[in-house]
């Protein structure tokens, strides 16, 4: 019945309990009274105009692609740093391959001036 | 009956976490910046300002709760839940000793890394779901803040797992009987704990709250416990990070004269008042600056470590 991860789904537990004993415990003691202009999205004072949900600079999903590019690339580093040492020379030169190919691709992103900000 | 041992350890390690090293934590803060200024920090509820944490809580409780008309309603209730949901699960791992754990996962090292970054969905869409543009352009910038650094933090954190050959904690720990990780890995641990400021969004690196620009940042549109939820995540996201850097890097519970958790809970702390005295000493990073460092140094740097350190134990064994 229990095993490895029976401490992580406590903390869940633990975790949704603590957020919904909070968030009643609040909802029985604040109080309530809305009004239009208390509502309104908050700009310092500024009559609010348009809504802000527009168009987000390109920067940002280039940021994006390069970072699945590297997480996948860590993702299967973890295994690999984990048993390498079984596989000497074999396992280091594989892995130097791979890297290599991702530093190629991150070397010509970097030229194209995908991480430039300006 | 060992479940509901499990059970009871699990809520002592919570609230433990919970009182010293988030609210305590906080009101030291106030405190250690307030000295720094040359000011007091909070004095009047309690002795030197002890009941403080409790005075905010409560305050944060019965504060009202304000839903924006132009917010999208279910993301914005669920968003504080998605952000503090994956921080409490974090401490499910953390091993104070030997013996006081809540869960000995074969790869703790990831299920720490994975569920730090799920902490960027509450962030992301917090801000999307307010709709302010102050509270969008706060999560844009930090969502892609988050995940620049991730990659570097991940990078630096295989230094430690390659050497103990091991992602459980705790035998990366049993690892580090002679020495510690600090000594072998000390670029490995400046990458770390610069990403760690970045994850946590800790300055010099807080581009997602900077108050000058952007008010508060992505939770500008909330109120009440649904700001304190942000908030605790933050904390408890600092707590976990310093507890990595203590189990990877430090030597976790080892130690001379104290017992395991005592000398634990030093080094987790010299580190949450290192992340304080930054907040006192230096001034915030510009958006671009922090996207070079991140790309530019960071992540050369942590690929080359870990060549390195590869190449290393290959040769010397």
């Amino acid at each position: 019945m229990m095993n490895d991860y029976t401490g992580v789904l406590i903390f869940l537990i633990i975790a949704i309990g603590f957020v919904a004993i909070m968030f009643s415990v609040s909802y029985v003691l604040r109080p309530s009274k809305p009004d239009l202009k208390k509502l309104l999205p908050y700009e310092c004072g500024n009559i609010v105009n348009e809504d802000a949900r527009g168009l987000v600079s390109v920067k940002y999903y280039l940021i994006a692609i390069i970072f699945v590019l590297f997480d996948v690339e860590t993702a299967f580093m973890f295994p690999w740093a984990v048993v390498f040492r079984d596989f000497g020379m074999f396992g280091l030169i594989e892995m130097a391959i791979f890297l290599l190919i991702i530093l190629i691709g991150f070397c010509y992103a970097w030229k194209k001036g995908a991480l430039e900000w300006d | 009956m060992a479940l509901l041992l499990l059970i009871l350890e699990s809520l002592l390690i919570f609230v433990f976490i919970l009182l010293f090293c988030v609210a305590y934590i906080i009101l030291a803060e106030r405190k250690i910046l307030g000295h720094m200024q040359g000011r007091f920090g909070p004095m009047h509820t309690g002795w030197h300002g002890m009941l403080q944490p409790i005075a905010d809580i409560l305050k944060c409780l019965i504060k009202e709760n304000i839903m924006p008309t132009a917010a999208d309603k279910i993301v914005f209730i669920l968003a504080p839940v998605m952000s503090i949901l994956p921080a409490i699960m974090c401490l499910a791992v953390i091993p104070f000793s030997k013996n006081i754990y809540a869960a000995d996962l074969n790869i703790g090292v990831l299920y720490l890394l994975a569920l730090g970054s799920l902490g960027v969905y509450g962030v992301a869409t917090c801000g999307w779901a307010g709709n302010s543009k102050y509270g969008l352009l706060g999560s844009i910038r930090s969502t892609a803040q988050l995940i620049s650094y991730e990659v570097p933090m991940g990078l630096a954190v295989l230094g430690p797992v390659m050497m103990a050959r091991s992602l459980n904690l705790i035998k990366i720990v049993e690892a580090q009987k002679s020495f510690w990780y600090i000594l072998i890995q000390p670029v490995g641990f400046f990458i770390f704990v610069v990403c760690s400021a970045a994850e946590t969004n800790r300055i010099p690196f807080d581009l997602p709250e900077a108050e000058t620009e952007l008010v508060a940042g992505f939770h500008v549109e909330y109120s009440g416990f649904k700001f304190v939820a942000f908030f605790l995540a933050e904390y408890m996201h600092m707590f976990v990070t310093s507890a990595m850097a203590a189990i990877l890097f430090l030597g976790g519970w080892k130690g001379p004269f104290f017992p395991g958790p005592i000398w634990f809970m030093i080094k987790v702390y010299s580190f949450l008042v290192l992340y304080i005295w930054a907040r006192g000493t230096f001034p915030r990073y510009r958006y671009d600056q922090l996207m070079q460092l991140g790309w530019k140094f960071l992540l050369p740097l942590s690929l080359a470590n870990l060549v390195l350190t590869s190449i290393g134990i290959v040769i010397f064994g």
